[in-house]
């Protein structure tokens, strides 16, 4: 049967090119229902006409390409160098969660500690890279450290729940929400007593500086050529560069094989000799340190302040890493796209807002129903892989010793096993 | 209309994708009669059982009862019908008691209030006159296996059901279990209950069926009277073709000692006491060690002490002249140790893992399959593919099939594959034919026994009578995390090893009397 199948087809049988095509399938839907989403709320409010409904609907399909409006008041579209440069920085922080979160998956743990891991990072990198004085050490340098010291802050809250875990038998899920809060609360006792806190920009209180005040700020490699008026750096490029580190670390070396084999059978890994307490713990050391490079990156740009009174609330891009990472399917380019995905809602939210009579807080729910609806990509496989099985009943049926490997997805109830196994 | 069969299964085809797992079978079941079903893993047993149960539907044939044309489409219409269903893994709740779980489903209420006073007395009697010993207010978690199973057929006893089907009802029991589980059986036929017996047990057919049908791949390929067929007629019919029975193997010739434990201690679990209490033995290199006794007597804890899996409060286990206690697993393994560990899918596999990574668990950190860290994937697969053909491990898709969807019984093969390809100097194979058909366990035996022959220590462990008889050359019996015997399978009889395995004879109490 194999032989006769096309290039293409045989495209399509494979579990990744099903998996995008999913993903895919999943964002259109979550982008129409969004659509729908504007075109009801435009159509209920008073001070949006019809005109503006559609307009909404517009943008949000292809808010990333605006370009304002014209004279006579249309909408126009085209190559937007802020808008994509906006994009890709602030694809970089949740590229890094999503990763944080999907390194953590593969290895049979739920990282819902990301927003505390990132808070630890924030707040290590902008103390490194506001006290250590650029007079006396050179800015490049400073920026290492900071880059350095956020990586590790996060890398060692991330091994808090992976020690519980891995020694106490504690679940990795409430430990995380534990450790956010007291990251939370950690962060803000910090600098609440600190020099650090700003007040001399804008006469604005409740936020640390910028890292520019001390010179620091990440280098923009020409990116700010390419798209000029953005806020793009070269932490975009650093947050890809990661992405491809762990997809080479998690399928070409021993150690994403053993942090793979802890995490789906720990048990047998411990059996083969793999030290299990010690694969969990790095496990989640390493999504730790993921979560703290975003807070880095996106601190390191310079371009932020960062609202330190963190006590009541976590950082959106903790969580907006479980997405990217479901999205994704876990992969680790994929985390890229699915990042990238993610900021483009995000600015076309922005556009939404600035250029028609939506506000801020109906974007939010259309990216809300956007994120809900793409999360539903492993659904729509199965979908995919129903259909696909339900053709191949049609075909006749080949002797019991012919492949069958592909009904292993697992979607099948358990007696069904004997059946179709062939002994 | 009469019948003489009480339910008919006729010419029932049921497709899967890409395979027929049951192609025009016939089944019959008298009333009253014990029938058994045999085929090897894979033949369409449990499918056969479920589309009469109504968890399938056939695209072909039809279902009588009593002559009757019945349309089974679901379990509670089957239930209806009088048939239940001993299911291979129970279906229990755990956490309620006995008397919850039998009644589960089928309470009887009054102004929605549970009437249990009514269901006690009724279970109680159906206890006492099968002889289905259960305490009713013990949590399913807390008794035995063989209890849980004893709650199952008083879950279908309480339903009245008049058709019985046991699928695979033997894999987790002991063998006093069995006999029984034989005896109830047998108790129900002359009830005017009517049993359908599924397993890959002859000895089993042998004492307690009236009649066999026999199933291989999907295809039937007859039914016989028990009374008229032999065990070695049954595998044949099974595997299709003659299936050596007997381990056939020559006198060991056993030389240097590999592995020596000497006072092993391991704490038990689950009580206050040693699981392993001070056992001394040694594994010389060609020779089988049998390990016997009635599961539950230390002996998974006595190898998984020794493998580093379970930690030890005492003793000293030596591999090839080295002190192996305090090592860790990984050093131990590299001493020489390979382990085919009881539990395959707990300890043996990573079942989301693909095939070929399975086959070089215990090896990726080595040279041939990493430099600098990274793997060597054309090593790796092409490993895999030497193992696949060596030992004819089957799969859908070979090197990258993912193992969870491969049989039982081609699972265990890898796991074989793979500890036997390490060639180390000692073997540890704990129940190692478990779940297996005959035609996988003649492979089995004939794999430990010819590593034997290459000179290999092998330390088996099992609970089947008939292994530890005809594989090995030496037998120790454990009896309460003690050895109470060691006995040469060739001088000793059945029954008195069962005799130390029920603890009635011990050939070391006198030196041990301190204790």
């Amino acid at each position: 049967m194999n032989k006769k199948e096309s290039p293409l087809k045989r495209l399509w049988n494979k579990d990744g090119t099903k998996s995008i095509v999913s993903s895919l399938i999943s964002i259109l839907i979550g982008m129409v229902v969004g659509g729908i989403i504007v075109l009801i709320v435009g159509l209920t409010n008073d001070t949006i006409s019809v005109k503006g409904a559609f307009e909404g609907i517009k943008l949000i399909f292809f808010g990333i390409l605006s370009t304002g409006r014209d004279a006579a008041g249309n909408l126009t579209f085209g190559f937007s160098p802020v808008n994509l440069g906006n994009m890709l920085f602030r694809a970089t922080p949740i590229i890094l969660t999503g990763l944080s979160v999907a390194v953590a998956f593969k290895t049979g743990l739920f990282n819902i500690g990301a927003s505390g891991q990132y808070l630890m990072g924030t707040a290590a990198t902008l103390y490194l890279a506001l006290t250590i004085p650029t007079s006396s050490v050179p800015a490049w340098l400073v920026w290492i450290i900071a880059f350095a010291g956020g990586i590790i802050a996060g890398a060692l809250w991330g091994a808090i729940p992976g020690l519980l875990k891995a020694h106490l038998n504690i679940n990795e899920v409430l430990a995380c929400i534990m450790t956010n809060w007291i990251a939370a609360n950690l962060v803000t006792w910090f600098f609440e007593s600190s020099p650090l806190r700003n007040s001399m920009d804008y006469g604005k209180t409740g936020y640390i500086q910028k890292t520019t005040a001390n010179a620091v700020s990440t280098a923009k490699l020409g990116l700010d050529r390419i798209f000029p008026g953005s806020q793009v750096n070269a932490g975009i490029l650093i947050a890809i560069l990661l992405a491809v580190l762990i997809y080479i670390l998690m399928s070409k070396t021993t150690l994403g094989f053993e942090l793979k084999a802890c995490g789906s059978n720990r048990h047998a890994a411990k059996y083969a000799g793999i030290k299990d307490k010690k694969s969990i713990v790095l496990s989640m050391a390493i999504a730790g340190a993921l979560s703290g490079a975003a807070a880095s990156l996106y601190y390191l740009s310079g371009n932020t302040e960062f609202f330190w009174s963190t006590y009541q609330s976590l950082p959106a891009e903790g969580f907006n890493g479980i997405p990217v990472a479901l999205l994704a399917y876990n992969n680790p380019i994929g985390v890229i796209f699915s990042g990238c995905f993610m900021s483009m809602l995000n600015i076309a939210g922005q556009q939404l807002k600035t250029l028609t009579a939506y506000n801020e807080y109906i974007t939010d729910i259309i990216i809300a129903a956007i994120v809900y609806l793409s999360a539903f990509s492993l659904f729509i496989k199965m979908i995919i892989n129903g259909r696909k099985k339900r053709k191949k009943e049609e075909v006749p049926v080949p002797t019991a010793d012919s492949d069958i490997g592909d009904d292993g997805a697992g979607i099948k109830p358990a007696e069904d096993q004997e059946g179709k196994e062939n002994s | 209309m009469n019948s003489e069969y009480i339910i008919e299964m006729l010419h029932i085809t049921k497709e899967f994708p890409g395979i027929v797992a049951n192609d025009d079978i016939t089944l019959q079941l008298k009333k009253g009669e014990i029938h058994a079903l045999l085929g090897e893993n894979g033949a369409g047993k449990s499918t056969l059982m479920s589309v009469l149960f109504g968890l399938y539907q056939a695209e072909k044939g039809v279902i009588k009862k009593n002559g009757e044309v019945v349309d089974i489409k679901n379990p509670n219409e089957a239930t209806a019908l009088g048939i239940g269903m001993v299911h291979q893994h129970f279906k229990l709740v755990d956490v309620f008691t006995v008397l919850d779980n039998i009644i589960l489903g089928a309470e009887t209420t009054k102004l929605g209030f549970l009437q249990k006073k009514e269901a006690r007395k009724k279970i109680q009697e159906l206890s006492e006159k099968y002889g289905l010993n259960v305490d009713l207010d013990a949590k399913v978690e807390d008794i035995t296996v063989g209890m849980q199973q004893r709650v199952e057929i008083l879950k279908m006893l309480y339903r009245e059901n008049e058709i019985l089907i046991f699928d695979e009802p033997t894999a987790v029991l002991t063998p006093q279990e069995i006999d029984e589980l034989m005896e109830i059986m047998r108790n129900f036929a002359k009830e005017g209950k009517s049993i359908l017996f599924i397993t890959h047990k002859l000895n089993e057919i042998m004492a307690v069926s009236d009649r066999v049908t026999v199933l291989r791949k999907g295809k039937c390929v007859g039914t016989v009277n028990t009374a008229d067929t032999t065990k070695q007629e049954l595998s044949t019919m099974m595997v299709g073709r003659p299936v050596q029975l007997e381990v056939q193997k020559d006198e060991a010739k056993p030389e240097e000692n590999i592995l020596e434990v000497s006072d092993l201690v391991v704490p038990s679990k689950h009580h206050g006491k040693n699981a392993v209490n001070g056992v001394s033995f040694s594994v010389r290199s060609g020779e089988i060690v049998c390990i016997a006794g009635i599961d539950g007597n230390g002996q998974t804890e006595l190898v998984q002490g020794i493998t580093g899996l379970e930690k030890i409060s005492g003793g000293k286990v030596m591999l090839c002249g080295k002190d192996i206690t305090k090592m860790n697993i990984r050093n131990k393994n590299k001493t020489g140790l390979s382990h085919i560990p009881e539990d395959r899918h707990k300890h043996g596999l990573v079942l989301d893992f693909t095939l070929e990574d399975n086959l070089v668990l215990q090896r990726y950190y080595e040279p041939e399959f990493q430099k600098l860290g990274f793997i060597k994937h054309a090593n790796v697969r092409a490993h895999a593919e030497k193992l696949i053909k060596q030992f004819d491990v089957r799969s859908g898709q070979g090197p990258i099939t993912i193992v969870r969807s491969m049989s039982g019984g081609n699972q265990q093969k890898a796991i074989i594959a793979r500890e036997l390809d390490r060639d180390l100097p000692l073997i540890i194979a704990v129940q190692p034919t478990r779940g297996l058909d005959v035609g996988a366990i003649e492979y089995i035996h004939s794999q430990l026994v010819k590593a034997r022959d290459d000179g290999k220590a092998i330390l088996l462990v099992s609970l089947e009578l008939d292994e530890v008889m005809s594989v090995s050359d030496r037998i120790l019996v454990m009896y309460e995390g003690e050895i109470v015997g060691e006995l040469d399978p060739k001088k000793t009889t059945v029954s008195e090893l069962g005799l130390y395995m029920a603890g009635t004879k011990n050939d070391f109490k006198e030196e041990k009397t301190d204790e």
